[in-house]
């Protein structure tokens, strides 16, 4: 390692950059299979994004519902999916998921239980049957407390608050990565055989989400520097309920929960609106009147009520019936357990929702109903895996898990998907990248110079004596994402938003920070801006590129989709610092998973 | 809470004193901040990041009450600055927010709380007793009600930083977990499936016996854990009875109590 001397320098087998759910459940296999693991996170531990997730996580244990099978499992997550998700990764998703949840059982999670004492299970949107093992609606806290106490035990280390800004390559290979503390401001190198990017989103590109400051597609825009492809970057989820009033709340998430345990979307007449909003593509599953959708929830014979179409579709009608001039006082539409559960039942099943309404709203949704609207929540596109070790497809030593990783959900998630996903492809994220560790020969030779040019250009703000506050530079990207690139897209904004990027990131190479190298949260933003205008033009270019409507990707120009277009994923790549899209031919599943969509239909 | 409807009329202004400074020393800053609808602490303190000091150091990260980052002292009560609305504090008087305590300053409104990650460590893991013949487990939802309150801790360490056997007293760190650490070890000792014996831990190296039960932990609680009457207490008791009485504690260990 010569010339990196005045650096502080680790040498790990496997490096895992990210620590909630995906990046600690990686971390934790590598580390039990006995190789050195590190695990870098830009907060404390434990207070990663998987903290906020709700409502819980989809696995067919069938406590609930005995019918239930990874088969259904897979074809729920498939067609929510709009049949671009990644084949293999959906099935192995829906094979896996219930020993995940049962492993974390026997690390010390207590998951609310069914009568008879077992792991229960409940409804939720564009799944058959009750499926999600949960704790209220703080199942992400449970997930990550469980992973973050077992991980500690295993003695893995952790760094913690520190950014990585770039990997490091060693020929076309990766060989580890490059992070400043953000205490001290000061640079870590780590070298790494194998490293894992369990990053998360990019919801920070977007004005209202439901997403934290760390959500700013550091692990996307990384990759995409260091050469792998990104998929799907043009699917988006808007998570149909987010809070919106008080305006310093607004895009807070509320859980799907509320609906899965009897909430209802009604409009400014009161109308339930959903069953005027129900697609042909699952008309057939969808109950078209009150009594059959209420009756649902107890009997699945009837068929499922339209409040639980999968998001992309909820969060489109609701941004309708707004548009229609039919939405609430504050924009949003009304959404009403109040009328429809006991004043009991839903401090028992939702607390945290109970908590936050009343404390931020000052509203009892005991008594009231909610104002919601979309905010955005989830990123289905990322890097580009191999679907059964999560290896980045053309860039050896790179890995990928959860958020960051692409194929798994297509273009629209199922709610409960996110939180099984990070625990079967965090497990073979951390296994296939401690074997390819163990697998790997030589020394790692990195070049000095790929260290000291991510100093300059991360020391850069300091140096300039003018340029523009960081925080205004995001701020107007948000406001840009939102209005050209949000939840309806259409081929002029496009093109209009892909040039303000260009023109926000010259504005962005002359930002300049005050203050100094300690906890500095605006520098750090004006290295964060890097990641997220660069994943913003790459959401931009894909949506442009696919001209069709599927899942969180609609065209107000190509309303329908196009079943060409089912077959493709718009890949992104960047070369020199310029981004390229190409469409190409998504994996084709074998004809055995194909008939479970064919007999169902 | 008082409900404000108010959207028009002037806007109305707060004056913040924010403490400023590192290890080296700081003060207490005066900013002024338009007033918004419904505005908590934590939006204040990013509208002055955002617009007039872009170095003030914040932890922060869901702004809903779950992750327990932003915990800071607002006139002088240990809050989550994401839960606590400007509108619960008088019209026209300065609002000052400070950091913990009793973790030492790393720079502004963030401290150094590696303290509560050193006492994780030294927990014993939780280990759990063989599966039942389908290879899962049975539970009883009233055999873990309590434990699911205990698991409700966001580790926002705000009785940490209350609680005066450390708040006040540097050099009894070394020898006490700090209530965060009680509500884990009782959550492990009352799980229905843990094995594991903790009580020589919680007597010696935790420190359980410098608490004298003023109940500061359980009045800043965010998540209204009842810290000293779930958690504290009995685990004091157990130490002292199992300590004259180890037969029941194996009796009531294998009965999964």
């Amino acid at each position: 390692m010569n010339g990196l001397e005045q650096h502080e320098v680790h040498e790990y087998d496997v490096v895992v950059i990210g620590a909630g759910g995906a990046g600690l459940r990686a971390a934790i296999e590598a580390a039990s299979q006995g190789v050195r693991t590190a695990i870098i996170c830009k907060s404390l531990l434990g207070k990663a994004h998987t903290v906020m997730a709700e409502g819980g996580i989809a696995a067919a244990l069938r406590n609930v519902y005995p019918e239930d099978s990874w088969e259904v499992h897979f074809r729920d997550t498939m067609r929510g999916g709009k049949m671009l998700n990644n084949w293999r990764m959906a099935q192995l998703h829906a094979q896996e998921a219930p020993d995940r949840v049962l492993e974390l059982e026997r690390w010390g999670a207590l998951f609310d239980r069914t009568k008879d004492g077992r792991i229960l299970q409940r409804d939720f949107g564009g799944h058959r049957y009750a499926r999600l093992a949960h704790v209220g609606d703080r199942t992400g806290l449970e997930m990550i407390r469980t992973l973050q106490q077992h991980a500690v035990h295993l003695g893995i280390d952790v760094f913690m608050e520190c950014t990585v800004d770039r990997l490091l390559k060693d020929g076309g290979r990766v060989a580890g990565a490059v992070a400043y503390w953000r205490q001290s401001g000061k640079f870590v190198v780590f070298k790494a055989p194998a490293v894992v990017l369990a990053t998360g989103g990019i919801g920070k590109s977007y004005a209202i989400t439901s997403n934290s400051w760390e959500y700013t597609g550091d692990g996307h825009a990384m990759a995409l520097r260091a050469g792998a492809d990104l998929i799907d970057m043009e699917c988006v989820q808007f998570h149909p309920t987010g809070m919106v009033w008080p305006p310093s709340v607004r895009g807070l998430l509320v859980t799907e929960g509320v609906r899965g345990d009897g909430g209802t979307l009604r409009n400014s007449t009161g109308e339930r609106f959903m069953f005027r909003y129900i697609p042909d593509f699952f008309k057939a599953e969808t109950a078209d009147n009150e009594a059959e959708a209420d009756g649902w929830y107890e009997d699945k014979k009837n068929r499922r009520t339209p409040d639980l179409l999968p998001r992309d579709e909820v969060a489109r009608a609701i941004n309708a019936e707004v548009k229609a001039g039919r939405g609430s006082p504050h924009g949003g539409v009304f959404l009403d357990i109040a009328t429809r559960r006991s004043a009991d039942y839903i401090r028992r099943r939702l607390p945290s929702m109970y908590h936050q309404f009343k404390e931020l709203a000052g509203v009892d949704i005991t008594k009231e109903p909610m104002e919601v609207g979309p905010t955005c929540h989830y990123v289905m596109g990322g890097v580009r895996v191999d679907a059964d070790t999560t290896a980045a497809i053309g860039l050896p030593g790179l890995f990928a898990a959860g958020e960051v990783a692409g194929g798994m959900h297509g273009s629209n998630r199922l709610g409960g998907n996110s939180l099984s996903d990070l625990l079967v492809f965090g497990r073979r994220a951390g296994h296939h990248a401690a074997e390819h560790a163990r697998a790997s020969k030589g020394t790692l030779a990195i070049d000095a110079r790929q260290v000291e040019a991510a100093v300059r250009e991360v020391m850069a703000p300091f140096e300039r004596k003018t340029g523009e506050n960081p925080y205004e530079i995001q701020k107007d990207l948000q406001q840009l994402m939102h209005t050209l690139v949000g939840i309806i897209r259409t081929e002029s904004e496009l093109k209009e938003a892909i040039v303000q990027i260009g023109r926000l990131e010259e504005r962005a190479a002359r930002v300049r920070v005050e203050g100094s190298l300690i906890y500095n949260p605006g520098w750090h933003l004006a290295l964060d801006l890097q990641n997220l205008l660069a994943v913003s033009g790459a959401i931009a270019l894909a949506a442009l590129e696919r001209k069709e409507s599927r899942g969180g990707h609609t065209r107000d120009d190509y309303p329908k989709p196009d079943p060409n277009l089912a077959k493709v994923n718009i890949v992104v790549r960047m070369k020199d610092g310029e981004l390229s899209v190409t469409p190409e031919p998504l994996p084709a599943m074998p004809p055995e998973l194909q008939k479970l969509f064919e007999e169902k239909k | 809470m008082r409900r404000q409807t108010v959207a028009s009329g002037p806007t109305r202004e707060v004056t913040m004193h924010v403490f400023r400074g590192d290890a080296e020393g700081g003060e207490f800053r005066e900013y002024r901040v338009p007033l918004e609808e419904g505005m908590v602490v934590l939006d204040v303190i990013h509208r002055i990041q955002g617009t007039q000091a872009s170095d003030l150091a914040v932890r922060w990260n869901c702004k809903a009450g779950k992750c327990g980052s932003c915990s800071a002292e607002v006139n002088g009560k240990p809050r989550l600055m994401c839960m606590t609305r400007m509108e619960i504090f008088p019209e026209g008087k300065p609002i000052t927010v400070a950091p913990l305590k009793t973790f030492p300053l790393i720079k502004d409104l963030v401290t150094d709380v590696s303290f509560n990650y050193e006492a994780a460590k030294q927990i014993p893991a939780f280990r759990p007793r063989p599966p039942d013949p389908d290879g899962t487990y049975r539970m009883m939802q009233e055999d873990i009600d309590r434990g699911q309150e205990f698991r409700k801790c966001i580790e926002c360490f705000l009785c940490q930083d209350v609680c005066h056997v450390i708040r006040d007293h540097e050099e009894n760190k070394p020898r006490f977990f700090g209530p965060r650490f009680f509500v884990r070890l009782a959550e492990l000792d009352m799980h229905p499936l843990d094995t594991q014996d903790r009580r020589e831990l919680v007597r010696a190296r935790a420190g359980i016996g410098f608490c004298n039960i003023t109940k500061c932990c359980t009045e800043v609680c965010p998540e209204h854990i009842k810290i000293t009457d779930n958690a504290i207490i009995p685990l004091k008791e157990r130490v002292v009875d199992d300590h004259y009485d180890p037969v029941m504690w194996v009796v009531r260990k294998l009965g999964g109590k």
